[in-house]
């Protein structure tokens, strides 16, 4: 049998297709099969993570906590927001997409290590039902996701202790992936191909391991000194003992301000992914974007105390702290150029995933806008724990990652299951989603700068108006979900045949068929230089012509 | 499920031929190892913090006896020493002198946790008694937990090098050369964590 050869090297014979659903269940070593898992476990956090919010949300439309007992509130915002980043955003923007596209992008049948990559996955559905349990059984941690101590070690212990446990699994989890992620890019690549030829995605899931692979192992050790102030009554962090709380948040931190970078960097990756293909344009400004990446990776690591600007911190540190911060506002800035340069003047399909990409770009602007705000002492002295900030990282992690983690999903779903997503419910879910986010959020600024703080239950009278407001706009981001999940479940079955390649694309997955076979390529695996060719007609100008001729395309070189 | 029939059976072990790539175990432990040591970054900077921000009691103050944990310092520096001699053994094809060297590796490694049990026993302060006792046993406690687990692993490879026919081969020394950069990490880390915690 000599595939290479033959001209249907490409098309792939039935028998070789996955077959069985069972398979999704078992300890597939297939990086297709544990990506999807990645994908469908981290929705279905999502849905128990938003049902938490929508509590919130209710909870806080009248001022008095009339819902939700106090205790109630801090155990349910404690689980919603853990959820939201541990097991929802984290785990889907790096382990499905990466473990899905990143084989495909270095040319490679699998993962560096499968196996790890497995029990990697696998560490997770048992860690989430540990800690969703505790809320059942002892009552879950009230401390927030951050577990700030003394409250954390003052709250019921049984419940922080769980909560630690289903952490420190998935920081594992989150170690092994980055592990396999920085071996499949730099060891696994397919002859011939060089790091800059790479599709960006590889890039961010590179800057993003690295991130994984120095700040997790912090968090996990600061949280197993946590426990054992919990259980063995020592004193790390409890001032009644001679310990120290201020160390707890610099090492608290310092993973969990790269964790935002963890949550938007793949994010920045699959963005850069879809919109050249629906653009019919190069992404603009390729090495750009690559060194943005890893400028964003080394701020990323010494910016931490910036969340820690009411704590005592000593003027020089606060000094030191905004200035890094906002030098992050520059790499971040050339990133959202080159995005808006790569639609100017292109072919844009307003499809579904271009609707979620440019809401992503709307959404992140404002966001970062109010993140440089926030990296300001005098600024943030002010707003510090107020509902502006919680409208703020809302702004990246929902107004960024979520949406991209939809972007992604319409764009991807063709190649996943080889039917194509409704694009009308898709659009309706997207002008859902984006008018909701907004109202949700939008004025949850107003209400941080007139000082109503955050985490608790009962607020000032005079705040009801704009928080039933902002309730609203939870209902709406709430009922969005609906369209989608019909969309998903039903296209699967009825959707339209999707073909190998239904947007065009150039990078290598849409070049085998849709869903991919086991190992990827019955041939050798194509060997992709120009991932983002499109619409190049000769050397010089790799940019088609625009529509319209008033346009001045800008240029990349 | 038998959806995959004979044809595709060879077809896929075709396939697989062309991808065979080498072996990047090594380089995946390089990478935990890294993750591994931020942790005890982590530690350490806590310790330091602590130790500069919160100044303990003039009675709480112990001085540490020098003697053990030199003797300690000497014991694991020695060991890292004999497992590169066994690997050496390896790469000639001498079993019998690779078998030798990882045992006396072991008993090294295993004397350096009585020690340090020894060394426990003896200290006037338990876990709980302040900041810079907590942190001591925390800090030689996960250092221990490190060692045992090294010294677990130098005798499975004692016991895979040591069966005939067993999975260690001069050719297939994966299990050999992870469990030494393991030892040396482990070993490098104590330096450091000897130099901080009882010269400083």
């Amino acid at each position: 049998m000599t595939f290479a050869n033959s001209p249907q090297a490409n098309q792939v014979s039935p028998s070789l297709q996955p077959k069985g659903w069972l398979r999704y269940l078992s300890f597939s070593l297939d990086h297709k099969v544990i990506g999807l898992q990645y994908l469908v476990c981290g929705f279905l956090f999502y849905l128990i993570g938003g049902a938490l919010a929508s509590a919130i949300r209710i909870e806080l439309s009248s001022p008095i906590s009339d819902f939700l007992a106090r205790d109630v509130y801090n155990q349910v915002l404690t689980l919603h927001g853990t959820i939201m980043i541990f097991l929802w955003i984290v785990p889907v923007v790096n382990g499905a997409f990466g473990n899905y596209l990143i084989p495909f992008y270095v040319g490679a049948r699998d993962m560096a290590f499968p196996r790890l990559n497995a029990v990697a996955f696998w560490l997770i559905p048992p860690a989430g039902l540990m800690l969703i349990s505790s809320y059942f059984i002892t009552g879950a941690a009230e401390s927030g996701w951050t577990a700030y101590p003394p409250l954390s070690i003052t709250t019921p212990a049984a419940g922080q202790i769980i909560w630690i446990l289903s952490v420190l699994l998935l920081g594992g989890s989150s170690i092994f992936g980055g592990i396999n992620f920085i071996a499949t890019i730099l060891k696994l690549r397919r002859p011939g191909l060089k790091l800059m030829q790479l599709p960006m995605y590889c890039w961010a899931m590179l800057g993003t391991s690295i991130l994984v692979v120095l700040s997790t192992p912090v968090l996990a050790g600061t949280l197993i000194l946590l426990s054992f102030d919990i259980v063995a009554h020592t004193g790390f962090f409890n001032p009644t003992l001679g310990g120290n709380v201020i160390v707890y948040q610099h090492l608290f931190w310092f993973y969990s301000h790269p964790a935002v970078y963890i949550m938007v960097l793949p994010a920045f990756g699959l963005v850069s992914e879809i919109l050249p293909v629906h653009c019919r344009k190069p992404l603009f400004g390729y090495a750009t974007m690559v060194y943005s990446i890893m400028a964003i990776v080394v701020l990323g690591l010494m910016v931490w105390a910036h969340h820690m600007f009411t704590s005592g911190t000593p003027p020089w540190m606060r000094l030191f702290f905004t200035i890094a911060t906002s030098f992050i506002a520059v790499p971040t800035g050339i990133k959202f150029f080159n995005w808006v340069a790569t639609l100017w003047g292109g072919r844009i399909s307003l499809n579904s995933a271009v609707l979620f990409s440019c809401g992503f770009i709307v959404n992140f602007v404002l966001g970062g806008i109010t993140g440089v705000a926030l990296a300001q002492v005098p600024f943030d002295v002010h707003v510090h724990d107020t509902y502006f900030v919680v409208a703020h990282f809302h702004y990246i992690v929902y107004g960024g990652s979520v949406f991209v983690i939809f972007s992604s999903i319409y764009h991807w779903y063709p190649k996943f299951t080889g039917k194509m997503l409704n694009e009308h419910l898709g659009r309706f879910h997207f002008v859902l989603t984006f008018i909701g986010f907004n109202l949700c959020f939008a004025p949850q600024h107003w209400l941080g700068l007139n000082g109503m703080p955050r985490r608790v239950a009962e607020y000032d009278p005079q705040f009801a108006f704009v928080n039933q407001l902002s309730s609203v706009g939870a209902l709406i981001m709430a009922i969005s979900t609906l369209p989608f999940l019909w969309n998903v479940i039903q296209s699967a079955f009825n959707g339209d045949v999707a073909g190998d390649n239904p947007w065009q694309g150039l990078t290598p997955e849409w070049l085998t068929s849709s869903p991919p076979p086991v190992e990827n390529w019955q041939g050798e695996a194509p060997l992709v230089t120009e991932p983002y060719g499109y619409g190049i007609t000769n050397e010089e100008l790799a940019v088609e012509p625009s529509i319209n001729d008033d346009i001045q395309i800008p240029q990349d070189k | 499920m038998t959806t995959i029939t004979p044809l595709d059976e060879t077809n896929k072990v075709q396939v697989s031929k062309d991808q065979e790539h080498e072996d990047h175990r090594l380089f995946g432990l390089v990478a935990f190892l890294v993750a591994d040591g931020m942790t005890f970054a982590g530690f350490f900077a806590a310790y330091l913090t602590f130790k500069s921000v919160n100044p303990l009691l003039p009675d709480a103050v112990y001085e540490l006896e020098l003697p053990l944990p030199t003797l300690n310092t000497v014991l694991l520096l020695v060991s890292s020493a004999t497992f590169h001699r066994a690997s050496k053994a390896l790469k000639i094809s001498d079993s019998k002198e690779c078998q030798r060297w990882l045992m006396i590796t072991a008993g090294l490694g295993l004397a350096f946790l009585i020690s340090q049990m020894f060394e426990y026993f003896t200290l006037p302060f338990g876990l709980t008694d302040n900041l810079y006792a907590s942190t001591f046993y925390a800090l030689t406690g996960f250092h221990g937990l490190h060692v045992t687990l090294g010294a677990f692993m130098i005798l499975i490879v004692w016991w895979q090098a040591r069966s005939p026919g067993g999975r260690i081969t001069s050719e297939n020394q994966f299990p050999l050369e992870a469990a030494e950069l393991y030892w040396h990490f482990v070993d490098g880390i104590w330096v450091i964590l000897f130099i901080i915690l009882y010269l400083l």
